[in-house]
């Protein structure tokens, strides 16, 4: 019931979009901006449900802690660089866009240099010592 | 949902009503003025969407674990 609520949203925000754009471009943005958050709010609800079936699920298996939140955080600026590149980009800032993607994505590897770290440092103690 | 769908249609409100107001203004011949309505019609919509957007994110540092 709640994709209908959203798809009727998002077509009434692209209606107001178009009546307000030409009389006013400033508030016609600021218009997608609410329409965005509105959205993500239903949606995060729904997230957060999932995260503790996988919290749960993963304290059960004995998984570290550390990894599940790494990834945990990893979903999460992944969501927010999404954001941003989209708003931007639809504010016709292109290369701010791809400028936010591109900071998503370093934060992105920095978070994963334990993980990585522990698969290099387990591989190196494969190979035998010559 | 329905109260968010009304912050909607109260940003597009504003939007019109300055609009309006803007254009009613200019035929008078006050142009300083009709750019002061413009303004502070933009400062109303930006405090709603900053206090949502504020909102969003305190969500999503909750629920991403940050």
């Amino acid at each position: 019931m709640d994709i209908l609520q959203i798809t009727v949203l998002g077509v009434l925000a692209s209606i107001l979009y178009i009546l307000l754009k030409e009389v006013h471009a400033s508030i016609a943005f600021l218009i997608i901006l609410i329409t965005g958050i509105v959205i993500f709010f239903s949606i995060i609800q729904q997230i957060q449900l999932i995260f503790e079936t996988i919290q749960r699920l993963g304290d059960q298996a004995n998984v570290q802690g550390l990894y599940l939140t790494t990834i945990l955080k990893i979903i999460g600026i992944s969501y927010i660089a999404e954001i941003g590149a989209h708003l931007t980009k639809d504010a016709g800032l292109h290369s701010v866009s791809k400028y936010i993607e591109l900071a998503g994505k370093i934060f992105i590897l920095l978070l994963a240099v334990p993980i990585i770290t522990a698969v290099i440092e387990a591989i190196i103690g494969f190979i035998p010592n010559i | 949902m329905f109260v968010d769908a009304l912050i909607l249609f109260q940003i597009a409100g504003i939007g019109i009503i300055v609009a309006l107001i803007h254009t009613i203004l200019k035929q008078m011949g006050k142009e300083e003025i009709a750019q002061f309505a413009t303004l502070i019609g933009f400062i109303l919509v930006l405090l709603i969407v900053v206090n949502g957007l504020s909102d969003l994110f305190q969500q999503i540092r909750s629920v991403f674990l940050f």
